[in-house]
């Protein structure tokens, strides 16, 4: 097993999801992005603890889908809020937070 | 050496007051409730407030007057009575009760202060009878009698502080008491302002007396004359000396006196002639010792002595207004009580002689020139006055005998205390006796002036002038203070309860006879040829040739005269302009540096966050741009110093 690989694929991800998030406008693609980078981190996190045959990457994995459960809840309800005040899911329609 | 401070302090320290004494406090009681009455009572007491005011001092003076004799009932040594009232104020170690200390030279003042104060208010129940607001003048004149006993009772400086700020107060009230006119309104600000320079002499003098005594209580403090550093006491000397100049409106700080004559005439008479303005001599007396052991200080008492003396008695010679030849005259008799203050010992005792003996006569002839003042009309030019001797008789006795007194024509009273101030000068030191013998002929100058203007000649009215004889309620208290001014040099001899003013005062004051440099009767005479001379002098000028109604234009000397010799001139350009430049340069300074500096901060942080805030532009993919950005750089950082950090 060659971790490079893993870790390529991890970096792979990540870009994409970072570049998802800049990009698209649709607050549940941008959200959606923002679990690939998420998984693509726990990726990266799995791939080390194999490597190093210890557990706390694995451990950190498990938290890391925990806080992005609990984070979707959250976000989610937040995006259905914006959606049904302003009739739109665009994150730049919501750029009221300015001078 | 404890030893012989505790010794010296048990035959100092005053007894404390039992009997009729415990009745002490009712001397400032009467008139203090008087006032607050007064001036809270409103309308409803214009009717029977100048009784009720009047009432009150009697009272004090009723009250007086038996202690008076309780106190002369007792041994010399017994006479100081000291009452604590209650406890000011508390700090730390420093404890200051109000006290009243009654020995013999407060007794003084106290009978001075009330029975010439009585006197007064029942002049002034019928000189402000038409005032619309008489019941407040007589609160304020009660004001003036409660703060003034507590200055000459107290027996702590902090508590004497109060009673001298009390009477700066009533003084600026009164003399402003006709507050339409703008120059009474004026001259009582300048009264208030000259006072405060005063003023601060007086506080700092109490704040050196703690830091070097450790108390300010007057019997601590002069008892501890002997023990002080030289330098400590002359600088509370001098500070004590400012504090009178200002209140005895002595030179350099004289220039309010002759202003405050725009109060009414009573007000004249008992604050500024008869009492207030002799506060300064009572406190340069009073801290006696420390003078005597601070020799500067005590020259410049002298020396602050014989120029005013010069000084108010020249202004006198020139003035046409009759209450400011008086208040120049006023000034003139209290340099010499400050000059006899400054002598020691030896002149203690005539400087409050002659105070005593000026309280009865200068408020005589102020209460006289009330009267001819209110006989025409409240004119007080005496180019306009004359020949009024026969519309007024009995103002006109009065103020020949007020007249006699003051420039010492024996048998009346200021002959016996005035000579005694010219014998102890040119004792202690030759100019001062030569300006007080010039002062003397002076004052026969200008008052014998002030006399021929007024009651001789032709007549000068106004067409309007109806001068007319004023009612007894005017006319008694005249005759009660010229007969004062007659007989007040009776105080000397030894059959009068307390034996005397001599050996009264001496207790407290102290007193060595002095040594006289020439033959004890060259004196008198030498006083009276300069007086005599002066007289003769006056009436060549005034009572030979009619007075002119406009005056003449003068010489050099009487023009200064009628200037208050620049007084005026020179505090306005060696105090005022300056003053103003000084505070012109400060706001300026203050605008545009302090304000500038502050402004243009404000506007710079302004300008910074205007353009600051555009980096927030409210577009969330912009901040997820800027965390990636950050996020980036932090871990390329990491990666090309990763070994070094």
């Amino acid at each position: 097993m060659n971790p490079s690989n893993y870790i390529v694929l991890s970096a792979i991800l990540f870009s994409i999801g970072a570049v998802g998030v800049l990009l698209r406008r649709n607050a549940l693609v941008v959200f959606m992005c923002v679990e690939l980078m998420l998984n693509a981190s726990n990726l990266a996190f799995v791939t080390f603890a194999r490597t190093n045959g210890t557990l706390d990457g694995q451990v950190t994995a498990f938290f890391v889908m925990v806080v992005a459960a609990a984070e979707v809840v959250v976000g989610l309800a937040i995006i259905m809020m914006i959606y049904r005040s302003r009739r739109s899911a665009s994150v730049d329609d919501a750029s009221l937070l300015k001078l | 050496m404890t030893v012989m401070t505790s010794l010296l302090a048990s035959e100092q320290a005053p007894s404390a007051a039992e009997g009729v004494f415990s009745l002490m406090w009712l001397l400032i009681a009467f008139p203090l409730a008087g006032a607050v009455i007064l001036l809270l009572v409103g309308k409803r007491g214009d009717s029977w407030g100048h009784l009720l005011g009047t009432l009150t001092v009697l009272s004090s003076f009723i009250v007086a007057t038996f202690l008076f004799f309780a106190e002369a009932g007792r041994d010399a040594e017994n006479r100081a009575i000291e009452q604590t009232l209650y406890e000011f104020f508390a700090v730390g170690g420093y404890q200051v009760d109000v006290g009243l200390l009654l020995d013999p030279l407060s007794m003084a003042f106290v009978l001075l202060i009330t029975g010439v104060g009585t006197l007064i208010h029942v002049y002034s129940m019928g000189y402000m009878e038409h005032d619309p607001r008489r019941r407040r003048f007589f609160g304020y004149l009660n004001l003036f009698v409660a703060a003034m006993l507590l200055l000459v009772l107290a027996d702590d400086y902090l508590i004497l502080y109060v009673g001298w700020e009390g009477v700066g107060l009533a003084s600026y009230l009164l003399i402003g008491f006709w507050q339409h006119k703008p120059s009474a309104a004026t001259a009582s600000k300048k009264a208030f302002v000259v006072n405060r320079v005063g003023d601060v002499g007086m506080s700092l003098a109490i704040l050196a007396m703690f830091a070097a005594v450790g108390t300010s209580e007057v019997l601590a403090v002069t008892g501890a004359a002997e023990r002080m550093s030289t330098e400590w006491l002359t600088a509370i000397g001098l500070l004590l000396l400012l504090a009178a100049c200002g209140k005895s409106a002595q030179v350099p700080l004289q220039s309010w006196l002759l202003d405050a004559m725009e109060g009414p005439t009573p007000v004249s008479a008992l604050i500024h002639a008869a009492t207030m303005v002799t506060a300064g001599v009572y406190l340069v007396v009073r801290s006696g010792p420390i003078f005597e052991s601070a020799p500067v200080a005590q020259n410049a008492v002298i020396v602050v002595g014989t120029v005013t003396l010069v000084f108010g008695a020249i202004i006198g010679t020139a003035k046409d207004d009759i209450k400011k030849a008086l208040a120049a005259s006023t000034m003139s008799q209290i340099g010499y009580m400050m000059l006899a203050a400054g002598l020691g010992p030896v002149g203690y005792v005539y400087a409050i002689f002659h105070l005593l003996a000026h309280g009865f006569f200068k408020a005589n002839l102020f209460l006289g020139s009330g009267s001819v003042m209110h006989a025409m009309d409240d004119e007080v030019d005496m180019r306009v006055y004359g020949a009024l001797r026969k519309v007024m008789p009995w103002t006109f006795v009065t103020f020949t005998v007020g007249y006699l007194a003051i420039i010492g024509v024996p048998p009346f009273s200021g002959f016996w205390s005035k000579d005694k101030i010219i014998e102890v000068a040119f004792d202690t030191s030759i100019l001062a006796g030569v300006a007080a013998l010039v002062g003397a002929g002076i004052t026969g100058f200008y008052m014998t002036r002030v006399m021929l203007m007024t009651w001789f000649g032709d007549k000068r009215w106004r067409d309007d002038a109806h001068p007319h004889e004023s009612p007894p309620v005017i006319v008694g208290p005249l005759v009660a203070l010229a007969s004062l001014s007659a007989l007040g040099g009776a105080m000397e001899l030894g059959f009068l309860p307390g034996g005397g003013i001599e050996p009264w005062l001496e207790p407290v004051t102290g007193y060595t006879e002095s040594d006289h440099i020439l033959p004890t009767i060259a004196y008198p005479i030498m006083t009276l040829v300069v007086v005599a001379i002066g007289v003769a002098w006056a009436w060549m000028v005034f009572g030979r040739d009619p007075v002119p109604v406009t005056p003449p234009a003068g010489s050099v000397l009487t023009r200064a005269a009628r200037a208050d010799l620049y007084g005026d001139t020179v505090n306005e350009a060696v105090f005022m302009r300056p003053g103003q430049y000084l505070t012109r340069t400060l706001v300026w300074f203050d605008s545009r540096g302090i304000d500038g500096a502050v402004r243009g901060v404000a506007a710079g942080i302004g300008g910074l966050s205007a353009r600051g805030r555009k980096i927030q532009t409210g577009f969330v993919r912009t901040y997820a741009l800027s965390m990636l950005a950050g996020a980036a750089v932090v871990i390329a950082a990491l990666l090309l110093m990763g070994g070094r950090l």
